[in-house]
């Protein structure tokens, strides 16, 4: 730890793009309040559905993208006036990688290398993420989880304090996610800061110490992934039933209940379910003359966490 | 970890730069096979022979400013428009060469590969019988730093703003009718009497009557310097204003 204070601190930040022709000459409001807060030697996830602004808030941390409004933190200082001490304490693996197509891989890597006064061995770099292995062909021609590891390895040459990751495992296989994020795992123990976006629950609940969840522009929900699911380990279960469209539930019978309809004839029941609430919700269903076509009971995940925020519909 | 020194990553990233364009051979083409040709038919057909200094010494100063113009402005247009839409610009600017370490590595490779162009095609004219005026080349290199820069300004202006396919037909458009009508290669003198006005204004013609005057008399041509200037100044600011990385 080279000091106390976070890596990465946004608070309020705001984001416009625009003026859209489209729309008549006016902005369209990307980010509408992400605040959160990126400590040393953990990993840090941003979790959201397509278009819940992961990326733009990671382009305002990494001063890609000018805030239009908040605050924006990297290793205490303004990234968007970033200078080259800045960038070199920072590793960025963008989503959309940037490698120039007609280079070879580790020449490429030795060139990034070469920004950098004390970068770590281009071979052993190489070695440790497998892209010897496909060093003869040029950039153009690798999978996507071939350029998805070289492009790790070009955020990684310089020896970061922060890295940010926009969706680290898209596109590849199982065996290059495994040497990922072992590796990811081990940058953290040496405490490194990681930033990293996903919309796969199943790598922030692996990966993350700590998670944000986006949603529409906003930082919605933050904590541990037990602190998110938590609710749901003792108390808060979810019971699940499927029957006919449109029943309310007798709410005086059971104030602490929640019902909500997902699509016609999918309940879910949610709060803090006690035996005896079952006893009631049966009840109700005899008076209802209701026989569900299905029943369960189940404790909430991240991905019900999720869920619940960001919409079950695809938008 | 700390950066490099910003010299070293300039200069490391005008050698990948440089590195980059010689690979490449439809650059190549652009670059020396286009302008040898013209010299060589510079050389031995008559065309050139209406005007009254010979033939190779009133046509290499224009094809040196046919290189400028392959170089300088299509062939960097053209690969950092791709570079951009690849995202090749936004990578390299999250490292810490940063973007005017970025802008400033490709100008130093667009002065590396003319200097290989330069070379080339002067070695060619010797061999064909052109005197290399030596008193000429001060002011001819005075004449070149604007013009490069003007050309350099004008690609990424285009490759800034415009889709990479426009840039490619853009740029390769432009390159055409400059050398064709722009008082590059056929001085302005001799271009039809009604588009000498608009020609005299374009930093082509400006590059061509300067080379041509500081290589055939050793003159230096203010008017045409101060043009190149003008040029260079307004396009980069409409380029530093202008030019999306992304």
């Amino acid at each position: 730890m080279r000091s106390s204070s976070p890596a990465v601190e946004v608070s309020g930040l705001v984001k416009d793009f625009g003026p859209v022709s489209s729309l008549d000459g006016k902005k369209i409001r990307v980010l509408d309040g992400v605040s959160l807060c990126a400590e040393k030697g953990q990993v840090t996830a941003l979790l959201g559905a397509n278009g819940a602004g992961k990326t733009t808030t990671l382009e305002c941390a990494q001063g890609l993208q000018k805030a239009s409004a908040g605050s924006v933190r990297l290793l205490g200082e303004d990234p968007w006036r970033a200078g080259a001490d800045l960038r070199s304490r920072v590793g960025i693996m963008l989503q959309e990688g940037g490698l120039p197509p007609a280079v070879r891989p580790v020449p490429l890597l030795r060139h990034v290398a070469g920004m950098f006064a004390s970068p770590l061995k281009v071979d052993d770099l190489a070695g440790r993420l497998g892209i010897d292995s496909f060093a003869r062909t040029s950039v153009r021609r690798l999978s996507g989880g071939q350029k998805q590891r070289l492009a790790l390895a070009c955020a990684l040459v310089g020896d970061p304090e922060v890295l940010f990751l926009d969706e680290p495992s898209a596109g590849l296989d199982p065996q290059s996610r495994n040497i990922v994020f072992e590796l990811i795992s081990e940058l953290r123990t040496e405490g490194m800061a990681i930033i990293l976006t996903t919309h796969l629950l199943d790598d922030a609940q692996k990966l993350a110490d700590y998670v944000y969840i986006l949603d529409q522009g906003r930082t919605v929900r933050q904590g541990t992934v037990p602190e998110l699911t938590a609710h749901a380990a003792d108390a808060t279960r979810e019971l699940q039933f499927e029957a006919r469209a449109g029943l309310t539930l007798p709410f005086a019978r059971v104030p602490h209940l929640q019902l909500t309809e997902r699509s016609p004839g999918h309940y879910g029941v949610s709060g803090a379910l006690t035996p005896k609430d079952l006893a009631v919700l049966a009840a109700w269903w005899e008076e209802e003359g209701v026989l569900p076509a299905s029943l369960s009971l189940t404790s909430r995940s991240l991905e019900d966490v999720f869920l619940d925020i960001s919409g079950r519909g695809i938008r | 970890m700390t950066a490099s020194p910003l010299p070293v990553r300039v200069l490391q990233h005008g050698r990948y730069e440089t590195v980059a364009m010689l690979r490449n051979g439809e650059q190549l083409v652009l670059a020396i096979v286009l302008p040898l040709l013209a010299l060589t038919a510079i050389a031995f057909t008559p065309f050139f022979d209406v005007l009254e200094v010979p033939r190779l010494e009133a046509g290499t100063p224009g094809v040196i400013a046919l290189c400028v113009l392959s170089t300088a402005f299509t062939g960097q247009g053209i690969a950092t428009g791709f570079d951009r839409r690849y995202g090749v610009l936004r990578f390299l600017s999250t490292t810490p060469l940063g973007r005017s370490g970025l802008i400033l590595g490709k100008v130093l490779a667009v002065g590396a590969v003319l200097g290989i162009q330069v070379t080339v095609i002067c070695t060619t004219a010797i061999l064909f019988g052109w005197q290399l005026p030596l008193g000429g080349l001060v002011p001819a290199l005075a004449m070149l730093v604007p013009g490069i820069a003007a050309f350099t300004a004008l690609g990424l202006l285009i490759a800034g703003t415009l889709r990479p396919e426009a840039t490619l037909a853009v740029t390769n458009l432009v390159w055409v009718l400059l050398a064709a009508v722009g008082g590059i290669i056929i001085p302005r003198s001799s271009l039809p009497e009604a588009i000498q006005p608009i020609i005299a204004l374009l930093p082509s013609a400006a590059l061509g009557d300067g080379l041509r005057a500081a290589l055939t008399s050793g003159a230096f041509d203010l008017p045409s310097f101060a043009l190149l200037c003008g040029w260079a100044a307004v396009v980069g600011v409409a380029a530093v204003r202008w030019f999306k990385w992304s």
